[in-house]
């Protein structure tokens, strides 16, 4: 195998997959090279085939799809006349692969190290102590930090971004010619994304590994990217140097994708400040139980939130950023009483809801509201959309069977789901699901809002949509609105004050402008740093 | 898509008939199932008697088919009565949870830990050996396997956050249970009693086979099979009837039962 440096470690020819002969194909004749060393992403929506296409490079394709046309060359070899076992000296040592979901992707009942240890046994003559050796090494390279616990210890025991570092760490022990990342951080926060990412790149370098690397987000293309491929429907629309496709896109769908990417609005006139906050909340305190340390003893209560002021005036959105963990979503549930807390005040109206009893509680319900993060589990599965939306209207006995209807065809529109108010949540896409948990939150008009990362379970384009629609909702209602969430992208876009929490304090708040512009504390910085912001990249190079 | 429709065909025929010939029973019969003709006793098949006669010389057809009611009957009735039994305990045991559920599921366990049969046993001895002594002490042998599924879908159910949205609606806990969690538990029920139809009908001729059934001249299929025992080698057709019934029966149901299950699968409904 002499390679010669302009060789492509991987091209892939006219491929061609479909799920039964006869339908729609799912990929296209698609073509594409990955040269040694280089870093390609490709870039699509849900659905745009860029996961099949990967899978079908390692002969990983789901049953009843098949690929019925092209060729995959790796180092000039055809893997898909390959059978499975002609395979297993490529997987591994040739391409390797890193999935999404750090939670499922390591097996729970095998501890680290012997999972790591299994691709180099493989694989690798190495003696049991030189294998010991390299995943040391490999553990101490990717910053964990006690890499001898490590090895010990079982995947449940590490933070999702622990785990994608432990997954990337395991694949590059046996240094593939090609590293294929297949969303690796869409599960893990801003922080954590940018160190798996940061490592992936350098593991990479130092073992001249090509990465393809798969994903819908823009902003990472961005920052490590040199070359992309954009896929719409199966298709391959663009190919071209990154920091090309993102000022000039050529295609129609391209300039949607980068259209799509959140851009700040122009500050709203400051008049809300002066008046009275509609919610105060005043040394809010939450705390979990302990983990069982023994058979009658916990370990001592786990502070969530801290002693946390805070106030959200009438028709204000502030949003609430920080990483996993910081107590972000904690807070947004205790404010709203679905989480219990300790101590402290939160003031709705100047009345205290904390301590309410069931009539003042059922009061406050009725003027405030809960947007999910996940839109799939926040419908009933058994009601239809126009059920899912009337259902908050029966606690409001002055509306009549009539006002209701009207009321509920007139969100319905709001939101542009009319006509499709008779179907089941099941046959909505993810972005039409989101809508209908939307129009149920604001069907009665409340007051306060509070949106749990409203948008980060959907594509981009999808995002975009819903976020401008949640942001015209909001200036229409003028309701209060805490906004979660760890995209600071969608915060820049959407918010009037920012406030950022780490470990369950506030650590930094201000007017949108003012964080984001002269972030204060070192952990806002870090958040912003983090945050991939192709914009700003590609007006660098414009 | 072919072999789901193929199972419900069967599966339908089969129930079907027996469904048929159990309501006819009530108003029809070849012959009086209890009439005694010691003159044609243990008589083969014949065009007189299609399944031929037993040992007292009833006709064993009309009394298959009055014996289809009987334990039709029986089955239907449990079900239904474990399957509310259990939704109510269940549901109030996985909602509530805390102390009512521990004091609940601590009584589940133990109904849980008696073998079915030998439960029901007890029952019948204090209730006493009659069609309703059955059906009450059948349904106190099922209930807990119920409660067992209602509950565990129940906790599953409760973390949803269409749960909670329905709180935060201002909707109260009873009114949440019974519009969001009781529908979302249907499809696992539905799928657990029609195999529980099985097992009832299985468990009935038990009980008639251990003499505690349906007391004799009334037809089960489970005393027909009893009294049946000392003619196996001489008149084969008389545990051979019964036999086939109970088996055809449980057949339909399991048919029937696979192709409800992949109904009310939320991934194929509507597809």
């Amino acid at each position: 195998m002499n390679t010669s440096l302009n060789q492509a470690v991987l091209s892939v020819e006219h491929l061609k997959i479909e799920l039964r002969h006869g339908t729609q194909p799912l990929v296209h004749d698609l073509s594409f090279e990955v040269k040694p060393g280089e870093f390609l992403a490709v870039v699509g929506e849900s659905g745009s085939g860029k996961t099949m296409a990967a899978r079908a490079i390692l002969q990983l394709l789901p049953p009843g799809i098949t690929q019925t046309g092209g060729r995959i060359l790796f180092d000039g070899e055809n893997l898909s006349t390959r059978d499975v076992k002609a395979m297993r000296p490529i997987r591994g040592p040739g391409i390797g692969m890193v999935f999404q979901e750090p939670m499922v992707s390591l097996n729970p009942v095998h501890r680290i190290g012997e999972q790591m240890a299994e691709g180099l046994r493989m694989h690798t003559k190495l003696s049991a102590a030189e294998i010991r050796a390299r995943i040391l090494d490999m553990l101490r390279r990717v910053q964990i930090a006690d890499p001898e616990r490590c090895m010990h210890a079982y995947p449940h025991e590490f933070s999702g971004g622990m785990r994608q570092r432990i997954m990337l760490a395991s694949v590059m022990l046996l240094k593939p010619r090609l590293l294929i990342a297949d969303e690796p951080t869409t599960a893990l926060d801003t922080l954590s994304q940018r160190e798996v990412l940061d490592l992936m790149v350098g593991l990479a370098r130092d073992n001249g590994t090509a990465v393809l690397l798969i994903t819908h987000n823009l902003g990472l293309v961005g920052r490590y990217a040199q070359r992309a491929i954009v896929l719409e429907k199966g298709q391959l629309v663009e190919t071209g140097n990154v920091p090309a496709i993102l000022v000039e896109p050529k295609q129609v769908y391209t300039r949607k994708l980068v259209d799509a990417l959140p851009r700040r609005q122009p500050a709203k006139a400051e008049t809300a400040a002066q008046q009275q906050p509609l919610v105060q909340v005043r040394g809010l305190c939450v705390s979990y139980a302990g983990a069982r340390a023994g058979f009658f003893r916990r370990h001592p209560p786990v502070r969530v939130i801290d002693t946390l002021d805070l106030d959200i005036h009438p028709g204000e959105m502030v949003a609430l950023v920080g990483g996993s963990g910081s107590g972000k979503t904690t807070l947004g549930r205790a404010i709203l009483r679905l989480a219990p807390s300790q101590s402290g005040q939160i003031l709705f109206r100047g009345e205290d809801v904390r301590t309410a009893d069931r009539a003042a509680l059922h009061r406050f319900r009725l003027a405030c509201q809960l947007v999910f993060q996940d839109p799939f589990s926040s419908l009933d599965p058994r009601m239809c959309v126009h059920d899912i939306v009337a259902e908050p209207l029966r606690h409001l006995p002055s509306l009549d069977a009539a006002a209701r209807l009207r009321r509920v065809q007139e969100t319905l529109d709001e939101v542009g789901l009319d006509g499709l108010g008779a179907r089941y949540p099941h046959e909505l896409s993810g972005g039409q699901r989101q809508r209908v948990a939307i129009a149920r939150a604001l069907v009665r008009r409340p007051a306060f809002v509070v949106a749990d990362e409203p948008v980060s379970a959907l594509d981009m384009t999808i995002q975009a949509q819903v976020l401008r629609l949640f942001q015209s909702l909001q200036a229409h209602h003028g309701f209060a609105c805490l906004f979660i969430s760890h995209d600071l992208a969608a915060v820049d876009q959407i918010a009037d004050r920012v406030i950022v929490m780490e470990r369950g304090r506030i650590v930094e708040q201000g007017t949108r402008d003012v964080v984001f512009d002269t972030p204060q504390h070192a952990y806002t910085r870090a958040l912003l740093e983090a945050t991939p912001r192709p914009l700003a990249v590609s007006a660098a190079y414009a | 898509m072919k072999k789901l429709k193929t199972h419900t065909l069967i599966g339908g025929v089969l129930i079907g008939t027996l469904l048929i010939l159990a309501v006819v029973a009530a108003v029809w019969t070849p012959y009086s199932p209890l009439g005694i003709d010691l003159r044609s006793k243990l008589q083969a098949p014949s065009m007189a008697h299609w399944l031929g006669t037993d040992e007292f010389g009833r006709d064993v057809a009309s009394r298959a088919m009055q014996g289809a009611s009987t334990s039709c009957l029986i089955a239907l009735l449990t079900v239904a009565l474990a399957t509310a039994m259990g939704l109510v305990v269940g549901v109030v045991a996985g909602f509530m949870r805390g102390w009512t559920d521990r004091v609940l599921m601590a009584f589940n366990d133990t109904l849980l830990a008696f073998p079915g049969l030998l439960l029901a046993l007890g029952v019948m001895v204090i209730v006493g050996a009659n069609q309703w002594g059955i059906v009450l002490a059948l349904s106190l042998a099922y209930a807990p396997s119920v409660v067992r599924v209602v509950r565990g879908t129940v906790l599953s159910l409760r973390e949803r956050e269409y749960v909670e949205a329905s709180r935060m609606i201002g909707n109260s806990e009873i009114y949440t249970m019974w519009r969001h969690i009781l529908p979302n538990c249907v499809a696992p029920i539905a799928v657990l009693a029609t195999s529980m139809f099985g097992w009832v009908l299985l468990s009935e001729s038990a009980l008639s086979f251990l003499g505690l059934g349906v007391p004799p001249p009334a037809p089960t299929w489970g005393n027909m099979l009893a009294s049946a025992r000392p003619y196996m080698a001489s008149a084969v057709w008389l545990c051979l009837v019964p036999g086939l019934c109970i088996a055809l029966t449980l057949l339909g149901i399991n048919l029937l039962g696979e192709s409800l299950r992949d109904r009310l699968d939320p991934r194929t409904e509507r597809a």
